[in-house]
């Protein structure tokens, strides 16, 4: 089967100086429908540039993408690329634009001409799924940075999107807001099967997708599982990444000797872990 | 005698309004010289209320802030002083960039407090060399550098003003892990040389447990703990509560320490966790 979204030996650069370097050079990726990937990276790696290449808000200096068959760079297809795949940002009070929860989440189904009816009902299923429905009538200023990004999420499902490009869309949430917005990605993909495609630098939430590709200096320098990633402790440390802390845990443990796997993901994997290392060892 | 101290704090936005909103409430707080003091809380905690009263920025509807004993906001009180000796960094501080070249940038401050050019240059060398940015970038324009280069020239804005106390609002959201963790090692740096006040708000509680040595928790506009790191995270059930988790390493040792395991009961990071694992492993 096709990829649906094909990225075919693209590169790219900002300026077209002669002297100017590629920001991305030769990357080949292909998305499958209704997967989820993660892209991790360090500031400047080039992840939020090839973030804006999956909706054709940049358009590769080389090379093609493809979303469902359509180049990218056809300007004529421009906008059902834009409906089929849409980008969240970091900050939240960037893409706001309404006072009133509901009147936000409509803007892209009114924009693209969609009768008031089949609107209404859009907003309200887009605000159950992202599970702010009791506050449709809020005033957006009032609500919190993760309640805000989630209804940045319902105005773009709104838009019954094939696929959601979200570019480090937890760095400015505090822990709860955090969650809430993962857990709200996460639902999307298992039960709307929407194709999420989420760019971060925290490793820890990378490890909820099927599939991690890992980029410095504009190329990509593994893809893989997450257990598969996770075990590239040097790789990851060059390419200026941190694990989380249990990973790091289980990582020196094992560099002092002891016997442990070397892919432990999150917190419960590394309890267990821990507990057949330490077997025998509680106390009476 | 405490550097600063709050008596009673409370403060009300849009007083008499129909907005009306309790910030903060009965605020007592003492903080003496030299302290390390980490701040967290949910989104809407009062975390930026309460330090935007330290500096004067907001006048507290009721209660008291005294610097070195003095209330800030007596008659007599120099508020624009007060402004000098606690520095601020904003959340984003790289936005407020505004200078013609960096060095004039970081030599705002100083030159406002009425220091002398040669004196102001020498402030503007150290602030740099503190926040680790390259002397060759300060003839630059602040438009011009990288993203973390201006955060730390931001940072330097203030440092350059000497002051008794350094706010630091979140300074490392948005930066990568590495960039994370080497402005965090310049700041604590940067405090154990200057010996000053430094009170930083952030969302990683894996960062707060490891630099600070006082930790204020703040729920609803109320403190609801002010104690050492080690006393704070050993509140989990508390902490989660309020919308707060505790370190990823903390948690697991409090895992395995429920699981009935000998596992010491203060253990924040991830060196204290291998050692006691490695002891427990080979000695039991």
């Amino acid at each position: 089967m096709k990829a649906f979204i094909d990225v075919d030996h693209i590169n790219f650069k900002y300026d077209s100086g002669e002297n100017s370097k590629d920001v991305l050079s030769d990357l080949t990726i292909q998305i499958k429908k209704g997967e989820f990937l993660a892209i991790v990276g360090h500031n400047g790696s080039g992840k939020s540039t090839l973030a804006k290449h999956f909706n054709a808000m940049l358009l590769p200096t080389g090379g093609k993408i493809f979303v469902s068959g359509i180049d990218t760079g056809e300007e004529c297809s421009k906008y059902e690329i834009r409906r089929r795949v849409g980008l969240v940002l970091q900050n939240p009070d960037n893409q706001i634009v309404a006072s009133v929860v509901e009147e936000d989440v409509a803007f892209a189904p009114e924009n693209l001409g969609v009768p008031p009816k089949e609107i209404r009902k859009r907003v309200d299923e887009a605000l159950k799924t992202v599970d702010m429905y009791d506050y449709r009538k809020s005033v957006t200023f009032k609500l919190s940075g993760g309640q805000k990004q989630r209804i940045a999420i319902a105005g773009i499902i709104a838009m019954l999107p094939d696929c959601i490009v979200l570019d480090e869309p937890t760095a400015m949430l505090d822990p709860k807001g955090r969650d809430e917005v993962l857990e709200t990605i996460r639902y999307l993909n298992r039960e709307r099967k929407i194709t999420v495609i989420l760019i971060t630098h925290f490793m820890e939430e990378a490890i909820f997708a099927d599939k991690i590709i890992l980029m410095n200096k504009g190329k990509i320098a593994l893809q893989g599982s997450p257990h598969e990633v996770f075990a590239q402790v040097e790789l990851l440390k060059e390419c200026k990444l941190s694990l989380p802390q249990c990973t790091q845990l289980i990582h020196a443990l094992k560099a002092r000797g002891l016997s442990l796997p070397c892919d432990v993901l999150n917190e419960n994997e590394c309890v267990a872990v821990l507990e057949q290392l330490l077997e025998g060892k509680k106390c009476r | 005698m405490p550097i600063i101290e709050t008596k009673n704090l409370s403060f009300i936005y849009g007083k008499g309004t129909s907005i009306e909103k309790l910030a903060i409430k009965n605020i007592n707080l003492k903080i003496e010289s030299g302290e390390f003091i980490g701040i967290i809380g949910h989104t809407g905690s009062g975390k930026s209320t309460l330090i935007q009263q330290l500096n004067g920025l907001l006048k507290p509807s009721s209660g008291q802030i005294l610097f070195n004993g003095k209330n800030i906001w007596e008659a007599s009180s120099d508020i624009r002083s007060i402004r000098f000796k606690v520095g601020m960094v904003f959340q984003y501080p790289e936005y407020q960039l505004f200078e013609e070249t960096v060095f004039k940038d970081i030599a705002f401050g100083p030159l406002n407090m009425g220091l002398s050019v040669n004196e102001a240059k020498k402030r503007v060398l150290d602030a740099a060399n503190f926040v680790g940015l390259d002397i060759s970038l300060l003839e630059r324009s602040p438009f011009e550098i990288s993203g973390g280069e201006k955060r730390r020239a931001a940072i330097a804005g203030v440092i350059a003003m000497d002051p008794d106390v350094l706010i630091l609002d979140e300074p490392t959201a948005g930066l990568d892990p590495i960039g994370r963790d080497l402005l965090l090692s310049q700041i604590t740096a940067y405090h154990k040389k200057r010996k000053n006040i430094v009170i930083l708000i952030s969302h990683s509680m894996e960062d707060i447990a490891r630099i600070s040595n006082r930790v204020l928790v703040l729920n609803k506009g109320e403190v609801a703990m002010f104690d050492k790191p080690a006393a704070v995270f050993a509140r989990a059930k508390e902490l989660t509560d309020i919308g707060l988790k505790l370190p990823q390493i903390a948690s697991i040792m409090l895992k395995l320490r429920n699981k009935g395991y000998k596992i010491p009961n203060h253990i924040l990071t991830v060196e204290e966790a291998i050692d006691a694992i490695y002891r427990l492993a080979i000695n039991g």
